[in-house]
């Protein structure tokens, strides 16, 4: 089971600026683990982010993402108390959804 | 009394019958979405033309609008910090791209009317290489800026 995603999401000067932190390991495929064997590929491929349930932001993600991906967007007005979410689905097909709110 | 009952079952159905269109409405619209993020092509491309091309964009000019935010080193290759930014508007996507990575590729993000074209996250790089930052607009035209990062430590995992 993976672990949740860090969002902060604040409403100011007329914009919401998010921060998200994603819990993921983003292993390139091309790492050797200590017997030299070659680690398979893990990685986040789709980040889907919706504002009130309306998507917003459509990512893609290649394995040259860092560990654990930091995502920092701005979306246009918004206002306190909107719900963010935030979904992803890596190479494996494996799925995370997490929300939070705009302060 | 009686009416009055019959009124609100009335309208917990018709409310559970919009709570479970908005669901499949929402469904449909995550996966049309989510097909076009991961764009497999784009991701396994070798060259920033390649990739360019794959999301759906022309020949790279370079642009002063087009705004990278890159150190000039990186001490360890896992975690470089990137912005990208630029106030035109009619920009379709953005893409970050690491010339000299073995996928070219890192991140594409879709810019839709309701979110500026800004962005940052970290990537990974194998060694020192310029760094791409590429604005495809409504139109086609791809206008870039680019960086040299230098690369202290490569990350292996790039």
């Amino acid at each position: 089971m993976s672990e949740p995603s860090r969002i902060r999401a604040q409403f100011q000067g007329g914009k919401t600026t998010v921060r998200i932190l994603m819990n993921h390991e983003m292993e390139s495929g091309h790492r050797k683990d200590g017997s030299g064997k070659i680690v398979p590929s893990w990685f986040i491929q789709e980040v889907t982010i919706a504002l009130n349930g309306k998507v917003v932001l459509d990512a893609g993600f290649g394995p040259s993402v860092s560990k654990n991906p930091y995502l920092l967007f701005v979306i246009k007005g918004g206002k306190a108390g909107d719900k963010l979410s935030l979904s992803w689905k890596d190479n494996r097909g494996q799925t995370r959804t997490d929300e939070a709110s705009v302060a | 009394m009686k009416n009055t009952s019959n009124h609100n079952a009335h309208r917990r159905q018709s409310l559970k019958q919009i709570a479970s269109l908005t669901g499949l409405l929402a469904g449909v619209g995550y996966s049309s979405f989510a097909q076009a993020a991961y764009n497999k092509a784009a991701f396994d491309s070798k060259s920033v033309n390649e990739a360019v091309k794959f999301q759906g964009g022309g020949g790279i000019v370079e642009s002063k609008d087009i705004v990278l935010n890159a150190p000039d080193y990186a001490e360890n290759g896992s975690a470089v910090a990137l912005g990208v930014s630029t106030s035109l508007s009619g920009v379709r996507k953005i893409l970050i791209l690491i010339e000299k990575n073995p996928a070219t590729l890192s991140a594409a993000f879709e810019v839709s009317e309701w979110i500026e074209a800004n962005f940052a996250t970290r990537v990974k790089m194998s060694q020192t290489s310029d760094v791409y930052a590429v604005a495809i607009m409504a139109d086609g035209r791809a206008l870039f800026s680019k960086k040299e990062v230098k690369v202290t430590i490569g990350s292996c995992g790039a």
